[in-house]
């Protein structure tokens, strides 16, 4: 979905169904696909993806009602927020730290579960905040910074 | 090295993305945790899994990898294949597990090596 701007940042909003494995990882493909539409470089097209589809098979494997993928895309950033209403995690530090994970068993039997999703959102973002609270549900807020380049994807030469 | 010449070299079946593989293979990947593979996998890898789901559909999509390689014979289903025409993930299946595969891909890939 892209919503129609005069200009200014492009903001892009993807609802994420809960247990939707059929379409897990296709809005964070599209979303993908999209950035690279609006000319952002094949790099940070990348590292915005892997967040988005960390994000996405969150929302899908642990969100109580689903969510959405915010991608706001700037001059100089993308930014992507990650939302949900529920449940909501107990002990951050906990899902942050590599290899903890609660997925159910339908989830590992698929390849999810290595408990290394948060490790990857964060390791593919300039800036990573997330907010969460049992009952009201987890925000994710990611900046990637992007690259100067050009139309053809070459960075630009500095000449003094 | 080229997708194509290394369907020639292995003898795998193409069961979507024909369309695209004159795509160059950067090395290659193995591993069925996708988040291992989204932190691990470079772009243009050629990625050997056990998984046939959608989901590799789209991981292969946001890693920028240059094809999928399936071991174990089965082939995905229909809705798989189409996600993964629609996405351009040249999708490839050989009958071979997937250290046999990673053998063979590694000789013809890295041949220097002994
Ligand atoms: N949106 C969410 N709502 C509730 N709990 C969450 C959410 N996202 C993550 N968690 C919790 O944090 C843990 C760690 O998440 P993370 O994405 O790092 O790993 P994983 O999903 O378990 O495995 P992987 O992402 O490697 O497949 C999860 O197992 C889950 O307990
Ligand atoms: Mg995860």
């Amino acid at each position: 979905m892209q919503e129609p701007t005069h200009g200014g940042p492009r903001r892009l909003v993807h609802h994420v169904r809960a247990g939707d494995i059929e379409h897990g990882g296709l809005a964070s493909a599209q979303i993908k696909r999209q950035l690279s539409g609006l000319g952002v470089a094949p790099q940070d097209a990348r590292r915005a993806g892997i967040i988005a589809f960390e994000g996405e098979m969150n929302l899908v494997v642990y969100s109580t009602n689903g969510g959405t993928i915010t991608v706001t895309v700037s001059e100089k950033l993308v930014d992507i927020e990650v939302a949900d209403e529920g449940p909501g995690i107990e002990d951050i530090d906990l899902a942050l730290t590599p290899g903890f994970s609660t997925a159910p068993s339908w989830a590992r039997e698929l390849g999810f579960g290595a408990g290394m999703g948060l490790c990857n959102i964060q390791a593919n973002a300039d800036w990573f905040e997330i907010h969460s609270h049992i009952g009201s549900g987890t925000r994710i807020l990611c900046r990637i910074e992007r690259r100067r380049h050009d139309a053809s994807g070459h960075r630009p030469t500095t000449r003094t | 090295m080229t997708l194509r010449d290394i369907v020639r070299q292995l003898g795998l079946e193409v069961v979507a993305g024909a369309g695209w593989l004159d795509r160059d293979v950067s090395g290659g990947f193995s591993g069925d945790l996708l988040s291992n593979v989204l932190a691990s996998a470079r772009p243009g890898n050629l990625w050997i899994t056990i998984q046939r789901h959608v989901n590799v559909v789209g991981v292969a999509q946001v890693a920028g990898l240059s094809g999928v390689l399936l071991a174990g014979g089965e082939p995905p289903a229909a809705a798989v294949l189409a996600k993964a025409e629609e996405m351009a993930i040249p999708i490839l299946l050989s009958r071979d597990g997937a250290f046999e595969l990673a053998g063979r891909l590694h000789r013809i890939l890295v041949p220097d090596v002994r």
